[in-house]
């Protein structure tokens, strides 16, 4: 039993991660039908940024912030007015295609430029271990867990409590609707891929240092990621949370239960479930179709 | 033929606390031009979605030619002779405007498997032309639909719900958004094409949903009145354009 | 018309004439993408024709190579796995199709998405039947009427046959009514299914015809190659080829040719750039979308709407002239 308590928490740790990233990617489907192939690259720049800077001398936390203001300009707003604004008019498969070209190149960019190799990344958190009722959770799964939480829930409580984020769903919902009411749409939406950006940073802040930091980390990491945000509700950025925890706890209980072999069947299975049934998602609303 | 050709008994239809379609009843004979009008939001569209299948109604039924239809998909309604177009413009952009017609009735010609060998107009040119010689529209028949102007493209859309003869067509606001010179040029080609309708002996029957009066006036030959999801009248123009409640809810003179 | 067509009949003589004076590596190259030509026809018709959302056509590409894999081990002839797996594959597509039915759009996307992980991890786990992460290797090339195609150039001039005759079979396919309703369905299915045209059936077989090519195109594949294991059918190939498609135009014929040309052959032009040349291969592909949007075959349409707008704009400049001299 302590097993599969152990198993489930460190499992919801790994799955708030797969949270942010999923969390920003529904954000970039609702505010502006982007669709990111790159997101799980989108974590592994600010990965390799924040270990350059940390090279050169500054301490993790001053890289971090460094790199959230790069993440910000170039995967932000540069992601937004050099590939979305421009292909968005043409439907979903350039910028489909686009954005897997963005990742080929993001991917092979960082292994020739840089290294093929697999890098450490120093933790937020040291190398503790507690003893809750006989059960053995480390000081990273509980600290990652509840810096995610604190990130998934204060991102919505800031769409859902403000004003800017309630603007910004106004323009996730209805976008000629929140125009005609004099919202500065184009900025709700960068701001969007800016939050995006950020969510990214931290999802690398806090999955490097078990994962490592590799050229191809960011691709298992972007799948997940859209897995957890069809499970949870792609029309509800509520549903990311749900859908990375629960991508995460399955796959360590499959891991452990079933075979190493079949870890990615579990959330798979999950995944076609909710997609023969309940397409919206777990959380989702049902989606009209117009005529 | 005797009877209607389309009867419509007890039609309902809610969204939650909102009732669109409050028991709607009425006929429509064979040949005849029957109009449909009322204020935005009385329900016309809603009812029409209803019959046509592209909505299930909560009651009431649908009779076409004495066979029941309520509750058919779009796809069993056009299979059995009933066309129609939409408030909003639907050709298909891509495809030339004769292509445009080809398609909208090549889908009668034979099954599935027959037509992967059929020719590319499944026999159908003749037709197309015939109907684009008709809507005047043969200069631009080969270029793409996407391409032509808005009153253009309206008459392809016109055309197409035709090119399968069907035995009722519905035209949803066919003069929405179009020029008023071309308005007199849709009457026209309704006029003609109830006059004249290919093999049978029977004229084209058709209901129409119009807010341009003088254009349903001159054209139909009864007129339905719908206010808040009910029937008002049903009756010939002069009947209607006299009749005090309607000219107190909605015609306002 | 007639230049394109010169240019079909030069290139097809070229891709007749040339390959003898090739050398191995250049034969197994074209014949690698002539197979991606064919499997990409098929995800053509399916995204391109029909508008569906597949990303999972390499699973389809895998199911046609590991049939005809475990049909030659299992000492049986290629000739029985070749139509096995077309006709597997059609069926599986079918399958997949359902889906298609209840879901729209990106969520489709995932659908296949998910399809193709679960028939990935099928090939790379049950071992009893695919010889899971070893493979299946040894598998022969086949005969045909008695002529061995065991040599690469034989070979490559079987693949470029079937290329041609799968070619003509979709052309045919598509200039039948069947084109113009896959074409309806893909840009107003609700006007479409009003006048008559059975959209649901038209997806079911836009999914299971795309198969059936992918399944042709990965029987040959083993046959090429002569080691089927898993690597070749992940996500990631289904992905690259929804690039192919889109890359070279998807719902244009040709677009297939092009795209795999891209998909397959650019990337070892670019092998120049050394440890480089997959970081360019990426960054050409985010630009050329950026250009060219519709593809590298919408160059034409848009060279005409160009000349179209700037006509108009002549015209209208002309009248208000003659206005202006009037008045």
């Amino acid at each position: 039993m302590t097993d599969f308590l152990q198993l489930v928490l460190s499992g919801l740790a790994t799955g708030s991660i797969y949270a942010l990233a999923a969390l920003g990617f529904t954000l970039l489907w609702q505010a502006s039908g982007t669709i990111n192939f790159a997101q799980g690259e989108f974590v592994m720049l600010p990965a390799f940024t924040m270990l350059g800077l940390m090279a050169v001398g500054l301490p993790l936390w001053a890289s971090f912030l460094v790199t959230c203001a790069v993440a910000v300009l170039v995967l932000g707003w540069g992601f937004k007015r050099g590939i979305a604004d421009p292909l968005l008019k043409f439907g979903l498969m350039p910028i489909v295609v686009a954005t897997i070209g963005l990742a080929i190149a993001m991917r092979n960019g960082i292994r020739a430029g840089f290294t093929a190799e697999a890098h450490p990344f120093p933790s937020l958190f040291a190398d503790k271990l507690f003893n809750i009722a006989g059960v053995t959770i480390t000081l990273i799964d509980l600290g990652t867990l509840a810096m995610s939480l604190v990130l998934v829930l204060g991102t919505q409580a800031f769409l859902a409590k403000t004003v800017t984020g309630r603007a910004m769903q106004a323009v996730a919902q209805n976008t000629d609707s929140a125009t005609v009411l004099g919202i500065n749409v184009p900025r709700m939406v960068f701001y969007t891929f800016a939050i995006n950006a950020l969510l990214a940073c931290a999802a690398a802040l806090l999955i490097t240092p078990t994962y490592l930091a590799k050229f191809d980390m960011g691709e298992p990491l972007g799948t997940k990621a859209f897995f957890a945000a069809i499970i949870g509700g792609f029309n509800n950025s509520r549903g990311a949370l749900l859908g990375g925890l629960i991508v995460g706890v399955a796959e360590n209980l499959a891991s452990a239960y079933i075979s190493p072999a079949y870890k990615d069947a579990v959330a798979l299975v999950v995944f076609m479930a909710v997609i023969l049934f309940k397409p919206q998602g777990l959380l989702g609303k049902k989606e009209e179709r117009k005529v | 033929m005797s009877g209607p050709l389309l009867k419509v008994s007890g039609l309902k239809k809610s969204y939650g606390a909102i009732t669109a379609v409050n028991g709607v009843s009425f006929e429509v004979m064979p040949g005849e031009i029957f109009g449909v009008i009322g204020p935005n939001g009385s329900g016309k569209t809603t009812m029409f979605n209803s019959v046509l299948g592209q909505i299930r109604p909560d009651a009431g039924t649908v009779e076409l030619n004495g066979r029941d239809i309520t509750g058919l998909s779009p796809l069993q309604l056009n299979q059995r002779g009933v066309g129609r177009t939409f408030q909003t413009l639907q050709v298909f952009g891509k495809m030339s405007v004769r292509d445009n017609l080809l398609v909208a009735a090549q889908e009668h010609q034979g099954s599935m498997a027959s037509r992967m060998f059929a020719p590319r107009d499944s026999g159908l040119g003749a037709k197309a032309d015939a109907l684009i010689a008709q809507f005047r529209i043969a200069h631009v028949a080969d270029k793409k639909a996407g391409e032509l102007s808005y009153g253009q493209q309206k008459l392809v859309d016109i055309a197409m719900a035709f090119m399968s003869e069907p035995d009722l067509v519905l035209l949803d606001e066919p003069c929405a958004g179009v020029n008023p010179s071309l308005v007199g040029g849709i009457s026209t080609l309704l006029k003609e094409l109830n006059q004249t309708r290919g093999l049978g002996q029977q004229r084209g029957s058709f209901i129409v949903i119009e807010h341009n009066m003088d254009f349903v006036m001159d054209l139909c030959h009864r007129i339905l009145v719908m206010v808040e999801g009910q029937v008002m009248a049903i009756g010939t123009p002069a009947e209607i354009r006299a009749n005090k409640q309607v000219l107190d809810a909605y015609l306002g003179n | 018309m007639k230049k394109s067509l010169i240019l079909g009949v030069l290139g097809l003589a070229a891709l007749i004439a040339l390959p003898p004076f090739l050398k191995s590596y250049g034969l197994y190259l074209l014949s690698y993408w002539l197979i991606f030509v064919i499997a990409n026809m098929g995800l053509n018709l399916t995204i391109g024709y029909a508008g569906q959302k597949s990303l999972g056509h390499a699973a389809f590409f895998g199911i046609g190579a590991y049939t005809v894999a475990i049909v030659m081990k299992a000492g049986l002839s290629f000739w029985l796995g070749l139509p096995l797996a077309v006709f597997g594959c059609f069926v599986v597509g079918l399958g997949l199709g359902f889906p298609a039915l209840r879901v729209q759009t990106i969520y489709l996307a995932f659908a296949t998405l998910g399809f193709n992980t679960a028939v990935w991890l099928v090939m790379r786990n049950e071992e009893w039947l695919t010889g899971g992460t070893f493979g299946i290797n040894n598998i022969a090339r086949p005969s045909l009427f008695g002529l061995s195609l065991d040599g690469n150039l034989r070979y490559y001039y079987f693949i470029l046959g079937m290329t041609i005759v799968l070619g003509a079979l979709l052309w045919k396919l598509l200039n039948s009514p069947w084109g113009k309703a896959f074409t309806a369905l893909r840009d107003n299915p609700i006007r479409a299914e009003s006048l008559g045209v059975h959209i649901q059936a038209y997806t079911l077989l836009s999914f299971a015809i795309g198969a059936a090519y992918a399944g042709a195109a990965g029987a040959l594949f083993a046959s090429l190659v002569q080691f089927i294991e898993p690597a070749p059918f992940t996500v990631g190939a289904s992905i690259m080829m929804y690039l192919m498609v889109v890359v070279g135009g998807s719902g244009y014929f040709f677009g297939p040719l092009l795209g795999s040309a891209v998909g397959v052959l650019l990337p070892e032009w670019l092998r120049f750039a050394q440890g480089w040349y997959l970081f360019v291969f990426g960054a050409a592909v985010v630009v050329l979308m950026l250009w060219l949007p519709d593809g590298l075959l919408s160059i034409p349409d848009r060279l005409k709407a160009k000349r179209l707008a700037r006509e108009a704009s002549a015209a209208r400049a002309a009248s208000a002239a003659s206005i202006g001299a009037s008045s």
